[in-house]
């Protein structure tokens, strides 16, 4: 699907995939995905937090990143020695069953290159960027994962992305880049931790956050669609009995099965549309 | 490419953009083209000059049909059997589109003139800086419908979104439905007997039989913003 949209924003592509692991019995497993932008011996790395990991840690070695799937009570284990021992490391994301992988170059090369194709799973955001705010590197590229099993992806720039991630910093919140889209996603986070739904939390970026914007929003079992009042950025959403898909452009639904029968609108600017499982 | 029963048959899976807008120019007058399997790809049936007829089978991209036709010599009919992205007939001299479903933001931006179809509804901005085309959209159309358009006509037959006619110049609009808002310097005016006859040919070349001509809004500028006012000096 987001091959079709390579040349939107080739610098570099993200994709989030809720449901790759199969559901296992025994207590629940967190899984936390890493990334970098410099040149890391992820062996090493691997070994390192295996150590601290003491019991039911397992490791999945891919391309330019790392999955590890551990239970929740090593997970201070872990951030604390690779805040320690691997600075330069990132958590890309955290959840339940989410697996989280960002790298530069067009989606259609990091789709090849990481096999999209064969990962499993019942809810997936991908983003193609053409940076237009802040550096081309792993870490300022989406999906955005700033809490548990949330994900945000972005089309568009905020103006007032600084003075909002001053007031982030200044309650204790943590930046892995200077990305503005990043800023929407923390700050995002830092609603539904003081009590918002997701469909209010997303009303408060709206009011909050200043700039042109088509959102998509993403939790374990929920996804929300919003734009900016003047719909400066493209959006199309195609709903069937089947499923739900968002995307920027038809082209990247115009292959999905029964897409012929499915119903296709454009949602509406200020409008928040959420989708449950 | 291949004929059938006299008309061309282009596959948009076979044959790239400019392929199949270069196969496009290349027909002789009178004769026509059907499109297919277009996926959404972006620009297709682009700059045609001549009166030929073109059928798009399927929802297309951004730009359809744009920059076609000529002024005075008309130019090619487009269907499309689907709806559109951005800026369908974007700049069209001649000629006319009819979309099927409905069309994304800026239907007939800038179209200088020709007529453009919308059987569906029609999104944001429809109809942007019109300098002359026709616009005709059987259902509603989005927020700042007609902004700064400078000639020209839409006609809506559902409902308009807000800042309708924003800093219209001299374009006039009808609308049926109802009006969310109106932009700056656009006025609600009485419908004369030359509008309803403006309106009534548009229904007939449209085939929008739902709209009745007499009962419509003429949304036209009240022209406060055409020059300076030293009334507004203390906001510069």
């Amino acid at each position: 699907m987001i091959e079709a949209l390579d040349e939107r924003g080739p610098d570099s592509s993200g994709i989030a995939v809720y449901g790759d692991r199969p559901v296992t019995e025994g207590p629940p497993v967190l899984r936390v995905s890493l990334g970098s932008d410099e040149a890391v011996d992820w062996l090493a790395l691997g070994c390192s937090l295996l150590d601290v990991a003491t019991s039911g840690a397992e490791l999945h070695r891919f391309g330019a990143g790392l999955v590890l799937d551990l239970p929740e009570t090593c997970l201070s284990a872990v951030e604390q020695q690779l805040a320690t021992e691997w600075p330069q490391v990132k958590v890309l994301g955290t959840g339940w069953n989410l697996r989280v992988l960002k790298d530069t170059g067009r989606p259609t090369d990091t789709c090849a290159r990481y096999a999209i194709r064969s990962w499993d799973g019942y809810l997936a955001v991908a983003h193609t960027r053409m940076a237009t705010e802040s550096a081309v590197t792993v870490l300022h590229s989406h999906p955005f994962v700033p809490s548990r099993d949330l994900c945000v992806v972005h089309n568009g720039s905020f103006s007032n992305y600084a003075t909002v991630r001053r007031h982030l910093v200044d309650d204790g919140v943590r930046f892995d880049s200077d990305n503005d889209s990043e800023v929407a996603a923390r700050y995002l986070s830092s609603r539904l931790q003081f009590g918002d739904d997701l469909e209010e939390a997303t009303r408060w970026v709206m009011k909050e956050m200043d700039g042109f914007f088509t959102l998509v929003i993403t939790s374990g079992d929920e996804m929300s669609v919003v734009r900016d009042a003047f719909a400066c950025k493209p959006a199309v959403v195609a709903e069937t009995p089947a499923y739900v898909a968002v995307a920027s452009e038809y082209r990247a639904l115009a292959e999905l099965p029964g897409i012929a029968e499915a119903t296709v609108f454009e949602p509406r600017p200020e409008e928040v549309y959420t989708w449950r499982r | 490419m291949e004929t059938l029963n006299g008309t061309e048959t282009l596959d948009c899976d076979m044959l790239g953009t400019r392929a199949v807008n270069r196969a496009l120019r290349a027909l002789p007058e009178g004769t026509g083209a059907r499109v297919q399997a277009p996926r959404g790809r972006h620009n297709l049936a682009v700059g045609l000059p001549n009166p030929v007829a073109v059928t798009v089978d399927g929802n297309a991209g951004y730009f359809l049909g744009g920059l076609g036709g000529t002024k005075d010599a008309g130019g090619p009919d487009i269907v499309v059997n689907g709806f559109v992205g951005w800026s369908v007939g974007e700049n069209l001299m001649g000629g006319s589109i009819r979309v099927r479903g409905g069309a994304s933001q800026s239907a007939g931006a800038s179209a200088r003139g020709g007529l453009i179809v919308i059987e569906g509804d029609a999104s944001l901005r429809a109809g942007i800086s019109l300098k002359g085309g026709t616009l005709a959209i059987a259902g509603d159309a989005g927020a700042m419908t007609g902004f700064m358009a400078q000639a020209g006509t839409i006609l809506i037959g559902g409902d308009a979104g807000h800042a309708l006619g924003d800093s219209l110049y001299e374009a006039v609009i009808y609308v049926q439905g109802t009006i969310a808002s109106l932009g700056a310097d656009a006025v609600i005016e009485e419908m004369t007997d030359e509008d309803v006859l403006v309106v009534k040919r548009l229904v007939e070349e449209s085939g929008f039989d739902h709209i009745e001509p007499d009962d419509l809004k003429r949304v036209a500028s009240a022209r406060q913003l055409y020059h300076f006012s030293t009334h507004n000096h203390g906001a510069y």
